[in-house]
Order: C-alpha cells, then structure tokens, then sequence
C-alpha cells in the first residue's frame, strides 16, 4: 500500500465544498446567521405598545374606505407583529420539544414511554383554546409564578403543536431505512452516534415539509388566544377596531393580508431549507 | 434480546480460547414457525474463507446476520476470537446472558458488507469510511481522514471521496461499502450477497476487490453468494445450506464439482443453468 496522498488534495477536489463544514459555507452560515439574529431580535424586543385605533372616519355608505384602510396598518401591523413574534417563538418550543417527546415514546422502557404517549395523545386530542384558558388558571393558582399573556400563549402554543410534531418526527425516524440501523449496528456505532449522525440527519429533512405546514397552522392558532388571553395579536386589533368604528370589512381584509405577508415567505423559506437539506436516496 | 438462554454448559465447552475464529453451538433460529437455523453447529478457523452456498430462504444469510447480532439466536452459543458473544462466563464457568456492553464489544471484531450497501447516503464516501473510526474507535479526524483515502485508494475510488453514494453507481457503493467495513479493521468480515443487487457488468469491479481481501489472507471471511466462479476461486471451503442445517461441507473442489447430495446437484444445476 503506498502512502495515501496528502489530505488535501483530496478535499479541494473538484466536488469538493460540497462537503464542507456547514461553517465554512457562506451560503449556509448566512442564513443560519440571519435566523438567530431574528430569534435574538424576538425574543428581547418586546412588541411596540398602544391602543389600536384610528382617527380616521369613513363614510357609512362606503363599502370600502381607503383611506381608513390606511389609516388602520400601523396598529394591526404591531398586532401582527405581536403574533407572528409568539408564533415563532412558540416554534422553537415545537420544534425541540417534538422531538424529545418523539424519542422518549420510542424509548425502550415502558415506564417512559406511556406517559409519553398519554402526554401527547391528551394534548393532541383537547382544543387548544381549552388549553389556553387551563394553563392561565394553572399559572394563577401557583404561587410565585406570573406569567404574561404572551408568555402563556409561546408556552402553551409551543407545547401544543410540540405533540403534533413529535408525531412527524416519528414518522421520519420510521422513515430511515432498517438497513441504515443494521449498517450502525455493523459498524458497532453506539446509540447515541447512530441517533445524532444516521438516524436524525436522515429524519428531520422527511419531516421538513410537516413541520413547515403546522407552522402555518400555528400562526392561524395563535389568534385563538386573543380573546381569551388578553393577547394584543393582529385578530385582537382587527376586532377592537371594529368596536371602535363599527367598520369591519377592512380591518378583517387587512388581518387576513397580514397573515398572508408572514405564512407565504415562511412557506417559501420552508421550501428552500428543504431544498438545501435534501440528498439522493440510494 | 437473548431471550431462551441455553442451560449453562461445562466450562471444557467452552474455554478453548483461541481455537475458532467463530464457533457456533447448537444454534437455533426460527421466525414464528419457519425454523431457519436448526441446531446449527459450525467452526471456521482463523483466516479461513468460506463461501455459503443455498437456496433463497435456506438461512445461509441469517447465519450472518446473527453473528452480526442483527438478529438474536433462540438458542444455542456463538463465539468469537474465543469469546462468547452472547453470554458471559462466569467464573466457575457457567453462561449467562450478556448485556449489551460485552455484545459491543465482541461484536467490535466483525465487520459487515450489504446486499444494498447501506450506505449513509447523507455522507459523502469518505466520510462514510471515516465515521466509525473517529466515534468508535477514538482516532483524530486526520488519522481518519488518511486511512479513509488509503481505503478509498485500495478500493480503486480515490478521485470520488468527496461524492455522496447518490452520486456512485452500484459497484462504486459497494465498494465504498467494503471500505468502510475495512476501516474498523475486523478479524471476520461477512459479506452478505455483496454483488446480488449490481447490474451484471458491475460485478466483476466487486469481486475483484474482495479477491485482493483474500489474497491478504488475514481476515477470516464468511461470504454468502451465488457467484459460483468466484466462490470456485478465493474459498477454502464451501459449505451448502438448506432448511437451516449445514448438507455438505468441503472443498469448492468436492462441492462444487462432485456434490454427494442430491439436493446440492439440484441447486447447482438450477445455478449454472443460467
């Protein structure tokens, strides 16, 4: 055998960058860069107060006034705000917690994995509303503990869709193939190197495309908490405007459009992280 | 899970170390009640090579696969390198079942290669050949790295180490494959119908590789496959296997050419037909 030839020459091969370190990569560092900048930027800067109101009033024949449209984008914009910040901030609850949920039900002990399983299947199986309002009375019957409407809302929301996705996640996990367990088994990979290097990799981008759909999901969900909450999200402004001028048609129009403005470029987003992660099946 | 443990077995059993590179003992294997090994004794000394012939379904490949520990035997004892894989010894002797511990670390002196190679298609080749290396057997990744190219080199890929088995055909996968078995450098390497999945003009790139494997001489080898030529070629020794229990036992020479039992000349008949 003679002498492997210097590593290098080998890793600035022509396909070479490919495989890189992810680090390394500008065109995988940037985005990862922008991502926990934005989580920084949510999870410290609180949503801008102030009442939700115009003083801008339209005519009462008019069935739509653009000019009250107009004046009515800046409050549901901080009420958008206010609900895609704790929808996100919810998702990242989900997407962690899914996960732990999904590997402590596959655990191999029973005493594990049926609370696991009774976790999920109750939380999954009750309406998240019923939820909200059981976690604020839970939250004001300990001492000690305030949280915020926010707060109770990221919270219970994470949880709530951390079931649903534990359920993907266990759907990837049973999606890498028997053969790619057999192949660690066969390299004498312990668990924890065939969990973190074979198992997950292969799994997480099978459930890219679920895990991108209930994050849709749950900005729609979010809203719910509203009413209930006391939550200023983008519903809470478009109704309280509406109590304030009687004017529904646009503030409605306008809080759907918001939702629109952050589910198509997290859908889009989605998409492109699929797309990055993604490798050939052999 | 071992979950029959055979009765405990007087310590002359078992105690013979550095005897058999594997020793199977009684071994028992059935899948509800398709029995696939039936009291299966086998030795296979240091350094032999030997090729398991049989038809599809005859357990030829679960003999593999539970050395392997892909699959648990019902009853019976396994050893390897001397040691018992299944059960630890106490010390007056006696056998009980082992925990996955001591499973790990007899199995870390058996390697294995796929029917469909099994990969791990979200690595490029070399890292497939270096995981093992750097997260079982604590090498640097640079170590790693050089022996994973030395591999590569051998397997006659070098120039495709940083592609994914996406990217490799069938015979480059398996190859990548052997190297990557290679790379944790086991004393028994099992191949399990290596070349069964290749298109038919990608064979011969397989074989060719796992003759220079032979040729080293030092690696004990128990390969199931119906390349008969290739068999005739590298084995020590042959062995025919139906209904979970050994038929015959020989020379490629005595098995091949002049089998004694019918239904080995039955099977050969039908493999040489096309």
């Amino acid at each position: 055998m003679t002498a492997a030839p210097p590593s290098t020459s080998i890793s600035e091969a022509p396909a070479g960058g490919r495989h890189r370190r992810w680090y390394r990569d500008p065109g995988r560092l940037v985005p990862v860069l922008l991502v926990l900048l934005g989580f920084a930027v949510l999870a410290s800067v609180e949503a801008p107060r102030g009442r939700f109101r115009t003083d801008v009033i339209a005519g009462r024949d008019e069935a739509f006034s653009f000019e009250f449209a107009v004046s009515i984008i800046a409050p549901l914009g901080r009420g958008l705000y206010t609900t895609a910040r704790a929808t996100v901030l919810a998702f990242t609850i989900t997407l962690v917690l899914g996960l732990v949920l999904a590997l402590l039900r596959r655990s191999g002990s029973r005493l594990v994995r049926w609370p696991a399983a009774f976790v999920i299947e109750f939380i999954r199986s009750t309406p998240i509303l019923v939820q909200f309002i059981f976690f604020q009375q839970l939250v004001r019957a300990i001492d000690g503990v305030s949280l915020g409407a926010v707060q109770i809302l990221i919270l219970v929301l994470g949880v709530h869709y951390a079931t649903y996705a534990s359920e993907a996640y266990r759907a990837g996990i049973d999606s890498v193939p028997k053969g790619q367990w057999e192949a660690a088994i066969a390299l004498n990979l312990s668990p924890l190197t065939t969990w973190t290097r074979i198992v997950i990799p292969q799994a997480v981008p099978n459930v890219l495309p679920t895990l991108g759909n209930y994050l849709v999901a749950a900005l729609k969900d979010a809203p719910i908490a509203g009413p209930v909450l006391g939550v200023p999200g983008i519903l809470f402004a478009a109704t309280a405007i509406r109590g304030d001028t009687f004017r529904q048609v646009e503030p409605f129009l306008l809080a759907g459009a918001g939702f629109l403005l952050v589910s198509l470029p997290a859908a889009w987003l989605v998409r492109r992280l699929e797309a990055r992660v993604a490798y050939e099946r052999t | 899970m071992p979950t029959n443990a055979p009765e405990p077995q007087p310590a002359s059993e078992v105690s013979d170390k550095g005897a058999a590179a594997v020793r199977f003992r009684g071994v028992h294997k059935a899948f509800g009640d398709n029995v696939v090994l039936r009291d299966l004794d086998l030795n296979v000394e240091p350094g032999e090579r030997v090729v398991i012939i049989g038809p599809s379904g005859s357990g030829k490949t679960t003999i593999l696969r539970v050395l392997m520990t892909l699959e648990r035997p019902d009853g019976g004892t396994i050893t390897v390198g001397g040691r018992h894989l299944y059960h630890e010894e106490g010390r007056d002797g006696s056998l009980r079942p082992a925990g996955e511990k001591h499973i790990r670390s007899v199995r870390s002196d058996i390697g294995m290669v796929f029917q469909h190679f099994n990969l791990f298609p979200h690595m490029s080749a070399l890292e497939n050949i270096m995981l093992a290396p750097v997260q079982v057997h604590g090498k640097s990744k640079s170590e790693a790295r050089a022996l994973g190219l030395e591999l590569l080199e051998k397997v006659g890929l070098a120039e495709h180490a940083n592609h994914t088995p996406g990217e490799l055909s069938g015979g480059q996968k398996q190859r990548v494959a052997i190297a990557r078995s290679l790379a944790t450098d086991p004393a028994v390497m099992l191949f399990d119908e290596v070349t069964s999945a290749l298109d038919p003009e990608l064979v011969g790139e397989v074989l060719s590789v796992l003759r220079d494997i032979a040729e080293e001489g030092s690696t004990t080898m128990l390969l199931v496959t119906h390349e008969m030529g290739f068999a005739r070629e590298v084995a020590d020794r042959v062995l025919m296997f139906d209904q979970g229990q050994i038929l015959e036992d020989g020379t490629p020479e005595e098995i091949l050419r002049n089998p004694q039992e019918q239904r080995t000349k039955d099977f050969l008949g039908a493999v040489f037909e096309h």
